[in-house]
């Protein structure tokens, strides 16, 4: 008996400080741009690995508040994020519903359709082509349609809703209720975790990502948040160099660059731990049907 | 026959409401999903914009003769296949150690915390990750060369250099995602039976014993589909991640199909060439799904259809 929990301590040490080390990982570089988004450039390169400042220094955020690119692309976010959230979620409850009826004719065909694409799909091209036509090239549309809808997510909200005991429904239809009267008052209220999970999912894709603002736009007052931190950030050529020389304030472009990187991700680190519920929630959803 | 066209305007009536719901949905997926798959045909055309997809003229495979003569065609296709070859080799089994770990930890509230922390790059953009490599490994500010200087060697530019590029690939994606990807099994590792480890325990097996002899087998199946799905976007190397860490000097080993496409596509606006790229990417991730379903279910396995 003794042997053993012997073995089995080693083991929880071990564990313990593999995850405690990889935890700490995952969180470093965002405590380590904060910190040196508020220290002195000096400290920085006298210092770079202590991390606690000798005085705290706000230059940089000043600088980058004065920044109108900066404002613009935390706008069209904003509308994309919100707008694209909203219409995923509407358009996922109005389509997973009736495709949870398991009775309902048709209904395979449509899912086989669904199903198909996620495996195959027409590419950047067909695509970009696809957007020309629509006339929403160079539109925020153009940020906000393209995957809207996705065929994995719609299955699962699929799932969800046909896990909701039939017998709710069924009492509410002997009163003579329709099925949109059925969707809006016992179904959607019953997914609220399921929902919370896509809100999240949806609005923190729209939040990242920069594919789509790449491909379908070129005008710059168009760029998401994250298009304009990429030339700020990553690229540091053209334009980014003139708003950095305009900025001539004595605060260097290293430090302008981190204090850029904990404003455009704040949002998301402040409301991460109150998310976590929701996404854990949600990734079992996906996992009942396999 | 009026019958039944009658009985069935009757059944379309009386689910009028299910029906109208799924328009919108319907309509979705065949504008957004199905006319790019139709506008494939343009590989097969020599298409330009003022004429339309309807009346570019058809050139058969001359598009893909032209691909297969480049010598950058064989470049990309050989960084995309590596690059993804090395991702699944070393990033595929990371998450499933992660879960291991994480499902082990006894005392909740820490592990609870711990999880939090490590799912948290997931949730950050390429973007931001991106930017935050390119400054930490600067040749002029960044942190590590600080560091090499203070030890006095001289400064290293990490992503101009063709041998630091794919080791950084794979372990920022690691970084980023293996927390995330950890919940499918640590969903999988819940619903394993607990009696199978009582069991065990009384017979006396240690932990590490129970892991390997219960834990494992119960998310092979988990592991299995994750494999296939894998292969079927062997291709598909993250556009994102590629390209907030491509820079000219790099591009021998950095250009993929993904970034190839966008440049010569979109930016060198040649269409036709660009969806000819697209398409022999999506029939080669089709052909390595199909093939590793079907080795799958050789194996005796669930695989996904």
């Amino acid at each position: 008996m003794n042997i053993r929990s012997r073995s089995d301590k080693i083991f929880d040490s071990v564990n313990y400080f593999v995850i405690t080390l990889f935890a700490l990982l995952c969180l470093f570089p965002f405590v380590y741009v904060a910190a040196y988004s508020v220290t002195p450039y000096t400290d920085y390169l006298a210092h770079p690995l202590r991390m606690i400042p000798t005085h705290v220094e706000f230059g940089a955020y000043r600088q980058i508040f004065k920044m109108s690119v900066l404002w613009t692309g935390y706008r069209n976010t904003i509308i994309i994020t919100v707008a694209g959230v909203a219409l995923n979620i509407f358009l996922m409850l109005i389509t997973a519903y009736p495709l949870s009826k398991t009775d309902l004719k048709g209904r395979n065909v449509i899912l086989l359709l669904i199903t198909f694409t996620m495996f195959f799909n027409g590419g950047l091209i067909p695509n970009f082509y696809l957007i020309r036509s629509l006339d929403m090239y160079n539109t925020l549309w153009a940020l906000i349609l393209p995957g809207a809808l996705g065929a994995y997510n719609l299955i699962l909200m699929k799932s969800f809703i046909g896990s909701i005991p039939a017998s709710l429904e069924e009492s509410a239809s002997l009163d003579g209720a329709n099925e949109l009267t059925i969707l809006a008052r016992i179904i959607v209220p019953l997914s609220k975790p399921a929902i919370a999970t896509f809100v999240i999912f949806h609005a923190v894709t729209q939040w990242n990502t920069f594919f789509n603002a790449i491909i379908y736009t070129s005008k710059r007052d168009l760029w998401p948040l994250m298009l304009i931190v990429r030339d700020l950030v990553v690229d540091s050529g053209g334009v980014a160099r003139d708003v950095l020389d305009a900025s001539n304030s004595g605060v260097t472009e290293f430090t302008i660059k981190m204090a850029i990187i904990i404003f455009s991700t704040l949002p998301i680190i402040l409301i991460f731990p109150f998310m976590q519920k929701y996404f854990m929630k949600g990734m079992l959803i996906g996992s009942i049907k396999g | 026959m009026t019958n039944s066209l009658r009985s069935t305007f009757r059944y379309l009536n009386k689910k009028k409401y299910l029906y109208l719901m799924l328009l919108p949905g319907i309509a979705y997926f065949l504008i957004f999903n199905y006319i790019p798959m139709y506008g494939v045909v343009i590989a097969f055309k020599d298409f330009n914009f003022a004429r339309g997809i309807l009346h570019s003229p058809w050139i058969g495979m001359e598009n893909f003769k032209y691909m297969f003569g480049l010598d950058d065609f064989y470049t990309v296709f050989l960084n995309s296949l590596y690059l993804s070859f090395l991702k699944l080799l070393f990033g595929f089994p990371f998450p499933i150690l992660l879960a291991l770990f994480l499902n082990e930890m006894r005392n909740r509230t820490y592990q609870k915390f711990s999880q939090t922390l490590i799912y948290l790059p997931h949730f950050i953009s390429w973007v931001v990750i991106g930017g935050i490599l390119v400054n930490f490994l600067s040749p002029t500010w960044g942190v590590f060369n600080l560091f090499l200087q203070q030890l006095g060697i001289e400064p290293v530019f990490f992503l101009a250099d063709n041998a630091f590029f794919r080791p950084l690939v794979v372990l920022s994606s690691i970084w980023k995602d293996s927390g995330w990807e950890s919940i499918i099994y640590l969903a999988a590792m819940a619903s394993i039976n607990t009696e199978l480890y009582e069991a065990a325990s009384i017979d006396g097996a240690s932990r590490l014993k129970r892991l390997w002899h219960i834990t494992v087998p119960g998310i092979k199946s988990t592991i299995v589909v994750l494999i296939i799905l894998r292969l079927g976007h062997i291709m598909n190397n993250g556009f994102e991640q590629i390209f907030v860490l491509q820079n000219p000097m790099n591009l021998h080993v950095s250009e993929v199909f993904e970034t190839y496409a966008y440049r010569v596509g979109i930016l060198g606006g040649r269409f036709s060439f660009g969806a000819t790229v697209g398409l022999f990417t999506s029939a080669i991730g089709l052909i390595f799904l199909i093939a590793s379903n079907r080795i799958a279910k050789w194996m005796k396995e669930d695989g996904i259809w």
